[in-house]
């Protein structure tokens, strides 16, 4: 299973993956980071399909893609 | 059960916070040259120009052997280099009022001279590091802080196309514009970028990418309203492809 891990300390909020997602399950969260922007949490890892467009777009390298051995 | 890490932040780009503004280009172009350092194995040889613009900091986010060029002058400073250290991968950076303002002869005559450096250029049609001033890649009608009314092409001129000025020139080997306003055309930036980088390590000459890219702070827009405006508005004014390809020329003759 690929999922993304969001550093989300790092995070600007610019909102760039959020829109590049295709399976639109990054939304930005109502809370705030310690920079005070919200920032982008899955709402549903299972339909990740890894395809790394939220990580590629981040400007900041926030975003990681990982894979799992499935054991969830 | 181990997670494996399929992407991360390439080992040439360090993990530090830029000052570049949420949504900004340049972040995500750091990243592509990063990345092809990586792959290429070049970042302990590369020597990087960082230009006066928002890219001014370019050397604390660059793992790499850096430099700072006065306004304009990165061409000429990695010409110098090159040419003392051919061993060397120089990259000069810049942004459009860096290399098509001030600079503008330092860039046209780097590239007719076929010095063998990379330069990557970076057109967000405005000068984003002073606070939003006209460039001479803003766009017809656009404001700016310098155009409150808009661009006025009738007393300031017409926004200058980088790739096709260069592409009269005889000596430059390859010249490309591509954009990373969306994933699909990032991943282009990125081979136009590596492809500009193994043509230096070639040998080949003088290699120039124009890429299109966002500065939501100084368009006054949030960030996905700053990569739509690329598509729509500078896109089809600027359009992308690759203009110069001396190594296809060269392929199709030996056919
Ligand atoms: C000799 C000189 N003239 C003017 C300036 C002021 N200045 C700093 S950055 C800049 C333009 C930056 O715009 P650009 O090259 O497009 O980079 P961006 O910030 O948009 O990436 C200017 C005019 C300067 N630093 N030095
Ligand atoms: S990897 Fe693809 S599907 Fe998964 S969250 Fe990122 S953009 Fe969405
Ligand atoms: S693209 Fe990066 S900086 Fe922007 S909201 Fe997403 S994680 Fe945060
Ligand atoms: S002012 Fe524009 S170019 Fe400069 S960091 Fe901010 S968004 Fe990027
Ligand atoms: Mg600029």
């Amino acid at each position: 299973m690929k999922k993304p891990l969001i550093a989300i300390e790092k995070c600007k909020g610019c909102g760039l993956c959020i829109g590049a997602c295709p399976k639109k399950i990054l939304e930005l969260s109502s809370a705030f980071n310690k920079q005070g922007v919200n920032y982008p949490v899955c709402k549903d890892e299972s339909s990740c399909i890894g395809c790394k467009f939220c990580a590629v777009i981040c400007p900041d390298c926030v975003i990681e893609i990982a894979e799992t051995d499935g054991e969830v | 059960m181990a997670d494996k890490i399929l992407y991360t932040r390439p080992r040439s780009i360090r993990d530090v916070k830029t000052h570049y503004c949420p949504g900004c280009g340049h972040g995500i172009v750091h990243k592509l040259i990063g990345e092809c350092l990586d792959e290429m194995n070049c970042r302990e040889k590369t020597l990087l120009v960082a230009p006066v613009g928002c890219g001014v900091l370019a050397y604390n986010y660059f793992d790499v052997d850096a430099i700072e060029a006065p306004h304009g002058r990165a061409p000429a400073v990695a010409t110098g280099m090159k040419r003392a250290r051919k061993d060397k991968l120089v990259i000069s950076y810049q942004g459009d009022g860096d290399l098509l303002a001030i600079g503008t002869a330092e860039t046209i005559h780097a590239a007719n001279r076929g010095e063998n450096i990379t330069v990557i250029f970076i057109n967000n049609a405005i000068y984003g590091m002073t606070g939003g001033q006209m460039a001479p890649t803003t766009m017809e009608g656009q404001v700016t802080k310098t155009t409150p009314y808009g661009r006025d092409v009738t007393d300031v001129g017409y926004p200058i196309r980088a790739c096709e000025l260069l592409n009269t020139l005889m000596a430059p080997y390859y010249i490309e514009r591509v954009s990373v306003h969306d994933v699909p055309n990032i991943l282009k930036a990125k081979k136009a970028i590596r492809r500009a980088l193994q043509n230096q390590l070639d040998g080949k000459g003088y290699s120039f990418i124009e890429v299109l890219s966002m500065c939501p702070t100084n368009w006054g827009v949030d960030a996905q309203t700053g990569a739509d405006w690329v598509r729509d508005v500078m896109m089809p004014y600027y359009p992308l492809g690759v203009f110069r390809d001396k190594g296809t020329e060269e392929a199709s003759r030996v056919q």
